[in-house]
């Protein structure tokens, strides 16, 4: 169930579908003018059936179990689009979404099958792909920089590096993560990771509508975590991020938590008299939405782009607040095949043709999901030659061997 | 329609297997257990065919590590009871579990009677299949394996076999009776861990204790060892044109050309 930080007089203050009213943010949804700009800026407005604004018509008449049973919000992303750009400043994605979606999850009458699969892997094995939690930190032995694991040093750090999925076991997370410890290194910065015992942070279930998953991974990593001592995390995840800075928090969460593009721009001072050698690359930059539109680092990692000398910025028609996502978020990341049998286009590939249209060669993302999902998309299209995709962090460990 | 299902646990090959010291069995150590994928086949058939004809699901399986989780789970996805036989290893030989099973089957008071007894047709440490056809002759009720789709009328159960080249077959079979099943009609639903939960809080698993049983030997395991590596793939790198010079060099070179 999700938690609002508003203090309701009963209910244990958790926000329901029923006591809405009565949280101050809950009650800002009735004031809900229909004006559509939710389904309009939708990137999948016309596969959701029940847009935000309909949602709220539905709950208003009463009529909100017809929304529960239809699967149509398994179209959404959770991108924050229709929360960014609601005159009303509705908090859409944050309070009304999850709400309604953990019901329409419940509903289902069945879980698309790469989406079970995914979901019971990571309550079993605590990643969606289903590997060996003993193999999470394997990637380490391919790292040129040495990466400690906390409970192995046996020590403080400053730096506590939270890895997550994608990035541990994805060949091209690995690159990512090679690319991380690279940097922290050039910074001087003590790290370490929690290696096999880490476990998903679980941001995307919890979007998805499976909050019972979510809260069984933060019990997890909330034990993990309150047995080491660290100044701070720092997750290339932005999932995770976002999960560290907004919802984490209910279960105890106190720690300082930064993404890795914010954190590393934080440090571009001292990494700037770093990144000497010249890439001769127009790089073009994907704004991810848990990043962008939910926490606000635009400039962060453009600053970093164009710190790297020879990198050419250029921006895609939909930047910055008015990014499109790259579906992969709320689930959609292991919905791909569902979307296709329903027809609808994949959004990463929507996305690649505006990054292509662009002129750029390097498309640069924040998140790891993104990797896969653009060069998977180019590769539809054809356009695998001409344009590949780096993380913000690869592009300036790339810049650091100069 | 009442339905007893039989689960049992498997050594999970996400992790890499290891043989013991013994040379004869698993290392143990480092093994996690799953539940078979089949038996999981056999909870959902069994729960297809109560939404379709109402009755009970009980579920009997051996104790194991996170077993409780995965009874409350199957509960939380409307079976109506568990029971898990108690005091013994969690990695069983299947004729040990077949002791187990029967023995627990006949002495157990309201497991039977039911309509049918469901089972996976096989598991990845007992690929013959010697679970569910010994228990039908135990209790002396007809067995049908490999099966994919059951339907129940009065005293009668229809069952799809599914054989080699796509081949299938319909039987009809007495009941009760012992079905191992290969696949349920659909994959095994999913249940939100919000539903899990709760079935932790509102029900119970029952135990009992395991009878002394005698393994009668059955197969003896002589030897377990990991497959020998014979040979290797070799990436051939180059230009179409440089690769075709290769292929033809290779071809020459084993007396092919």
């Amino acid at each position: 169930m999700s938690t609002a930080t508003a203090s309701a007089d009963n209910d244990n203050g958790v926000m329901t579908l029923e006591n809405l009213a009565k949280f101050p943010e809950g009650q800002k949804v009735f004031s809900c003018m229909q004006c559509g700009t939710c389904a309009a800026t939708c990137p999948y407005g016309d596969d959701l059936v029940f847009p935000p604004r309909a949602i709220i018509t539905m709950l208003e008449a009463g009529l909100i179990e017809e929304v529960f049973t239809n699967p149509g919000l398994l179209n959404c992303v959770t991108c924050y689009a229709c929360m960014a750009k609601c005159p009303r400043g509705i908090k859409l994605t944050e309070v009304l979404l999850p709400l309604v979606k953990e019901q329409v999850f419940t509903h289902l009458k069945e879980v698309p099958a790469e989406l079970q699969k995914a979901l019971e892997n990571t309550m079993r094995y605590g990643n969606p792909m289903g590997e060996s939690p003993r193999k999470r930190a394997l990637w380490v032995k391919s790292s040129p920089v040495p990466v400690p694991v906390i409970s192995e040093i046996k020590r403080a750090v400053d730096v506590l590096w939270f890895v997550e999925c994608y990035p541990s076991y994805h060949p091209r997370g690995n690159d990512n993560n090679i690319a991380t410890a690279k940097l922290f290194k050039a910074l001087g910065i003590d790290f370490a990771i929690l290696g096999n015992e880490e476990k998903c942070a679980g941001e995307c279930a919890r979007l998805l509508g499976e909050t019972g998953l979510f809260e069984m991974l933060t019990d997890s990593n909330m034990k993990l975590l309150r047995k080491y001592k660290f100044n701070r995390i720092v997750t290339g995840g932005a999932h995770a991020y976002d999960a560290f800075k907004h919802k984490y928090p209910a279960a105890g969460f106190d720690f300082e938590a930064h993404h890795t593009t914010p954190f590393f721009a934080q440090h571009l001072a001292q990494l700037k008299p770093k990144l000497t050698k010249k890439l001769d690359y127009t790089v073009t930059y994907h704004d991810a939405c848990a990043l962008g539109r939910h926490n606000g680092f635009y400039e962060e990692p453009r600053a970093l782009l164009q710190a790297i000398p020879g990198v050419k910025l250029v921006e895609m028609t939909h930047s910055g607040v008015n990014s499109i996502c790259c579906g992969g978020g709320g689930g959609g990341m292991w919905l791909d095949t569902y979307y296709a049998a329903k027809g609808c286009e994949r959004l990463s590939e929507r996305r690649v043709k505006e990054a292509l249209d662009t002129g750029a060669n390097v498309l640069a993302v924040s998140c790891p999901y993104e990797i896969s999902r653009f060069e998977d998309a180019l590769k539809v299209q054809g356009a695998e030659k001409r344009m590949v995709v780096r993380d913000v962090v690869e592009l300036l460990a790339e810049a650091l061997e100069g | 329609m009442n339905i007893l299902v039989l689960m049992k646990v498997v050594p999970d090959v996400v992790e890499e297997l290891e043989v013991g010291s013994d040379g004869k069995s698993l290392d143990t150590s480092f093994l996690r257990t799953i539940i078979n994928e089949r038996d999981d086949h056999a909870l959902e058939q069994a729960l297809l065919l109560k939404d379709k004809h109402g009755g009970k699901v009980t579920l009997l399986t051996l104790d194991a590590p996170d077993i409780d989780d995965v009874l409350f789970t199957a509960l939380a996805k409307g079976a109506d009871r568990a029971v898990k036989i108690c005091g013994v290893e969690s990695v069983q030989s299947t004729q040990t579990a077949v002791r187990l099973f029967g023995d627990v089957i006949a002495k157990t008071e309201g497991l039977l009677p039911v309509d049918l007894i469901l089972t996976g047709v096989s598991a990845i440490d007992d690929l013959d299949g010697l679970m569910a056809a010994p228990i039908a002759q135990q209790l002396g009720w007809p067995y049908s394996g490999v099966v994919t789709q059951v339907t129940l009328a009065d005293k009668t159960a229809t069952v799809v076999k599914e054989f080699a080249g796509g081949v299938r077959g319909e039987y009809e079979v007495p009941t009760p009776a012992v079905l191992g099943i290969q696949a349920a009609e659909k994959p095994p639903r999913y249940v939100p861990v919000a539903k899990v939960r709760a079935a932790m809080k509102s029900q119970t698993i029952e135990t009992v204790d395991a009878p002394a049983v005698e393994a009668a030997a059955m197969v003896e395991v002589q030897q377990m060892a990991k497959p020998q590596v014979t040979g290797h793939a070799e990436m051939l790198e180059g230009s179409p044109e440089e690769v075709a010079e290769k292929i033809c060099e290779l071809l020459a070179k084993r007396g092919l050309l």
